[in-house]
């Protein structure tokens, strides 16, 4: 239930943004996504079909670029690719780490006619 | 014609869990956000803390269920004035629900409000409610690899109790595990281990509560 949520907020943005440039149709969505967010896509775009049903974002195509997660080091201060199960640095074996992508959760751009 | 958005998905929640926080610091109300998996012992170490800080604190709580009224019959039994959200299906409460809820709260009379959020440990934490503080309760039975499972959760976390410490002798629990990989990503989490079964920790738990209720009220005066 946590995606329809997401996808209830992702709708509200688009609309707002499409009736600002008096847009008749959004095409499409563009969004980012960070992997340890969990968000679902496929889930997302079941949702926007209901939500969207007779608005101008009926039909829009989703995108998704998901992000997935990536860490800096903060002892050699190296970024490296966040692994399950395993969060030593590659590097220099460390294991002070700060998460620098995988978190993401907007909403990059629409295409409107 | 392409329009740049670069908006945050859940910036609306923000603004409302902003919103709940400022209403909350104006009656001089400390929140705590309390989120763990089903089971980890959210009504117990309420139950726990309520008695703890009897005359040390006045006490409220928002009990955030998917259904049912259980844990809020519960906790009222304790005397303390209680909330429940029912949110109906969805796994995680947000702003605008706890917003609602507050409506409710006799915010003149407290101090402290213990917020349970529902059992989950994905959802919730990408929904501020307005808290000032994120309290994790983890259990020995869950495990020792739940930072790895829920890193975002631990992350963001301000202290991270590991529950039913009484049950240790029986489990394969390594809390050296859980703490390293805690640690890698949150220097600033405090991590207790507790048991609301026999009262380990608790005490410490409850000093780290009144610390940070402190530590707010002198940056506000």
């Amino acid at each position: 239930m946590h995606e329809l949520a997401i996808t209830q907020n992702i709708f509200d943005l688009t609309l707002e943004q499409a009736r600002q440039a008096g847009a008749r149709r959004v095409g499409k969505i563009n969004l980012v996504i960070g992997e340890m967010t969990g968000v679902v896509s496929d889930c997302v775009r079941f949702y926007f079909g209901f939500i969207s049903r007779g608005t101008m974002a009926e039909g829009a195509t989703l995108s998704f670029v998901m992000v997935p997660p990536k860490a800096k080091c903060r002892d050699c201060n190296k970024l490296f690719k966040l692994k399950e199960f395993d969060w030593t640095c590659p590097h220099c074996g460390g294991s002070r780490l700060q998460i620098v992508a995988g978190e993401e959760l907007f909403v990059e751009s629409i295409e409107v006619e | 014609m392409e329009i740049k958005v670069l908006k945050d998905i859940l910036g609306a929640n923000e603004q409302i869990a902003e919103r709940n926080r400022r209403l909350l610091d104006e009656k001089g109300v400390f929140a705590v956000n309390l989120m763990a998996s089903p089971g980890a012992g959210k009504t117990s170490l309420i139950l726990e803390t309520i008695k703890r800080l009897e005359g040390k604190a006045r006490i409220g709580v928002i009990e955030g269920d998917v259904s049912s009224s259980l844990d809020a019959e519960t906790v009222g039994k304790e005397g303390v004035p209680v909330i429940q959200i029912n949110t109906g299906g969805a796994c995680h409460l947000d702003a605008n629900m706890v917003a609602n809820a507050l409506d409710n709260v006799p915010l003149r009379d407290i101090e402290l409000l213990i917020i349970e959020n529902v059992g989950n440990l994905i959802c919730p934490a990408a929904f501020a409610l307005g808290e000032h503080r994120k309290v994790l309760l983890a259990s020995t039975p869950e495990g020792d690899d739940k930072p790895f499972k829920y890193p975002m959760m631990f992350q963001k976390a301000d202290v991270v109790l590991i529950n039913k410490m009484d049950l240790l002798p029986y489990l394969k629990f390594d809390i050296q595990r859980l703490s390293r990989a805690v640690r890698g990503i949150n220097e600033k989490a405090e991590i207790l281990p507790i048991s609301c079964t026999t009262g380990q920790g608790i005490q410490e738990w409850v000093a780290w509560l009144l610390k940070q209720m402190e530590q707010r009220q002198n940056r506000q005066a």
